[in-house]
């Protein structure tokens, strides 16, 4: 097991030179050893890449890679001593269960004795005992990817387990327990764990930590509630939640926030920069308020639907877009009615060049 | 009938009577329809397919159903091969031509037409659907969303009467999905085409509205304005599928003049359900009625962590009980961890009962909008 220190930048072009030409801009980031981490973002990000440089699959063009203080930036995975597990079943179809398994450890010349129980202990926590003598062969495809999970988990020894993608292939009614049985190993085996998706919901349950990444930089790296309350930048915002948060381009000067022709009073309690900010807040907290109450706009109802469990209401002001997410139980305005929507509250967020301020 | 013969011995799913009543005064006509299938091909079929049913002519079942009689706008299409019906299509896969510039793809139908101002309206249905920008590159130079957009514009293009989608957001980024989604309910809203759209995702027939077919090993379930399916499914197979995170369904037996959840408390009859003297029930609860807040009159209901699913606007909280398991949505990031004891609470009132054969005896009453 192992901290990991990044402080480096990749372009697969020789010469970069704009920030487009970078895989992955400058960063510096630290794995701390035992924790259980995700890297999340859309296509494109450079999750894939900043995975594939920890695990020595790639070279970084700039900087370097250290494990536990030790530069390991030109060596190979197994150097590393990284176990790996991909999108795909990687296994021996010829193989067993149990031989499968136990590649990894015999591979490194680990006694007999020693693998019969590691396996067995892995083929517990996978509910994979029941299927330890057959042939890998014959077997569906979540049944494969649980051999890659558990080959991938197999060896005590390990500085980190990567994974990319892993549950790609997995029903999406078996996710869930999937979920579950990493959380739970991760309890119990204390492994570096790395995993990489664009799935929200499997970043923010699997991880301790959720790297939010967006074209080559990581924007913030926090446990799931700071990210929903506390987004350090818009994307995190709008990434982060189903939908995103809503984002209002007002004008800060001389004690309000000007929108079009709606003025709102800055808020009290903290300094903002004058100039043209960013009002953040979620559907979750844009209640309903009294007409003309301090902090709130008048909304154009544009539609209200039903989500079954809970309502959304779509409104506009100034020719900008707001969502709000209601109570099923929720009396609601009809579209074209006028709605007061409390933008400014506890929960509301500012931001500058796209952070938070 | 000829036709009929020719699917038995292929062993193919057949629809019968598939009919549309035009008339009624509401511009958003009703859809009637009687579906008998003949055999089941593969169980594990969409279960869900929402109708969003706007005026214009009707329908057919396409690709994955093979009709024994289909009518579109009284006409009988039956044996009229797709590309004669005048129906637009869009699948999973993003299917442009590949060769052609994503102006030339939205163009196509235009052209094969003969239409005048082909342009002009080609630069129309690209702003529409945001990639305007792209109009002269080839779709493998574009993203997935950006190339489901292309072929969804085509689809506009056509002008069918009839445009029918099969899981056209399923290949794409969870993001990307959510927004699509939002902007085909407004395209679809403002276009006159009867649009059909095929998924398995309850949120994303709910977003859509209008009218909703719940299929279910071959058989159609319920059909119904979308938002009195989901919230009184007539059957226990409607209310499994058409329910997301899935329904909590707990066994119970009567007792005194309520039921008894078995190892769960016991529940006081709602008014007006008449139970009909079964000796078993089951009681079904949404995961989002379940609370972790107690309020008066609330049942409760134990049991322990097995894993807390985070989405960011809610938390899934899953649940090992003596009732079963239990699965809970409740709003905001919670943490628990694995094996904590945990108490969740709901109204009876929020509790669906349903009798022994599955067919629904009692649903909340709803308050909302």
């Amino acid at each position: 097991m192992a901290r990991i220190t990044l402080d480096l930048a990749h372009s697969y072009k020789p010469q970069p030179v704009a920030d487009s030409d970078y895989a992955l801009l400058p960063l510096k980031m630290e794995f701390e050893d035992g924790g259980a981490y995700a890297l999340l973002g859309p296509s494109g990000c450079g999750k894939t890449t900043m995975l594939n440089i920890m695990s020595g699959l790639l070279v970084p063009s700039h900087g370097s890679v250290l494990f536990d203080g030790r530069d390991v930036t030109r060596a190979s995975p197994q150097e590393r001593n990284i176990a790996q597990v991909f999108q795909f079943p990687v296994i021996y179809d010829t193989m067993t269960v149990a031989q499968n398994l136990a590649f990894p450890l015999k591979n490194r010349k680990v006694p007999e004795a020693q693998i019969r129980e590691r396996v067995g202990a892995i083929a517990e926590m996978l509910e994979l005992s029941g299927q330890l003598d057959q042939r890998a062969a014959g077997l569906a495809a979540d049944a494969k990817q649980k051999i890659s999970l558990g080959r991938g988990l197999v060896r005590p020894d390990v500085a980190a387990v990567l994974f990319d993608e892993p549950l790609t292939v997995i029903d999406p009614h078996l996710k869930w327990q999937l979920r579950r049985k990493l959380k739970q190993i991760h309890h119990e085996l204390k492994l570096t764990l790395i995993y990489v998706t664009h799935d929200q919901i499997e970043a923010l349950t699997f991880a301790d930590q959720v790297v939010v990444m967006t074209r080559g930089r990581a924007v913030q790296v926090g446990a799931a509630d700071a990210l929903f309350e506390r987004p350090q930048h818009v994307f995190v915002g709008h990434f982060i939640g189903s939908p995103g948060m809503n984002f209002l381009p007002v004008e800060h000067a001389e004690g309000h926030l000007q929108l079009a022709e709606h003025r709102l009073p800055a808020p009290g309690a903290r300094t903002l920069p004058a100039g043209p900010l960013l009002v953040g807040v979620r559907p979750e907290y844009l209640a309903r308020a009294e007409p003309g109450a301090a902090g709130a706009l008048a909304c154009q109802v544009l539609r209200v639907q039903d989500l079954g469990t809970s309502l959304m209401l779509t409104a506009e002001v100034a020719g900008q877009v707001l969502r709000a997410r209601f109570d099923p139980d929720a009396r609601l305005p009809a579209p074209g009615e006028t709605v007061w929507l409390q933008v400014l509250g506890e929960h509301t967020c500012f931001y500058q060049n796209e952070e938070l301020l | 009938m000829a036709a009929l013969d020719r699917y038995r011995t292929e062993d193919r799913r057949a629809l019968d009577q598939l009919y549309r009543r035009v008339g009624g005064p509401e511009a958003a006509e009703r859809l009637q329809l009687t579906w008998q299938w003949e055999r089941r091909q593969n169980p594990a079929a969409r279960h869900a397919v929402p109708w969003l049913v706007r005026e214009g002519t009707a329908i057919i079942g396409a690709c994955t159903a093979l009709p024994v009689r289909v009518s579109v706008g009284g006409r009988d299409v039956t044996g009229t091969p797709v590309r004669e019906r005048n129906v637009a299509m869009v699948y999973q896969q993003f299917i442009n031509y590949p060769s052609m510039t994503v102006a030339q793809n939205i163009a196509s139908p235009l052209k094969l037409r003969r239409e005048t101002n082909i342009e002009r309206r080609v630069r129309d249905l690209a702003e529409r659907l945001h990639i305007e920008m792209f109009l002269d590159r080839l779709p493998a130079e574009l993203s997935g969303g950006q190339q489901q957009r292309v072929a969804l514009a085509r689809a506009l293009a056509k002008g069918a009467p009839l445009m029918l989608l099969d899981e056209p957001l399923v290949n794409l980024d969870y993001k990307l999905r959510e927004e699509l989604r939002e902007e085909l309910t407004q395209l679809f809203a403002a276009g006159d085409s009867t649009v059909v759209y095929a998924t398995t995702e309850p949120a994303e027939a709910l977003l859509l509205g209008g009218y909703t077919a719940v299929l279910g090993e071959g058989r159609l379930l319920q059909y119904g304005p979308t938002a009195e399916v989901f919230h009184a499914p007539a059957s226990l197979a409607v209310a499994r599928a058409f329910s997301d995170p899935p329904m909590n369904l707990l066994a119970a037996r009567p007792s005194g003049a309520g039921l008894a959840i078995a190892a769960g408390p016991e529940l006081p009859l709602p008014a007006g359900v008449a139970l009909g003297g079964q000796a078993q029930y089951t009681v079904g609860v949404r995961a989002s009625a379940l609370r972790l807040q107690e309020r008066a009159g609330d049942l409760s209901m134990h049991g322990v962590v097995e894993l807390a699913e985070i989405s960011g606007s809610d938390t899934y909280v899953h649940l090992a009980s003596p009732m079963g398991s239990l699965v809970a949505q409740v709003p905001g990031v919670h943490y628990f961890d694995l094996g904590q004891p945990v108490a969740l609470y709901v109204q009876p009132g929020q509790l669906y009962v349903f009798g022994a054969d599955g067919a629904l005896l009692h649903a909340p009453i709803r308050r909302g909008i």
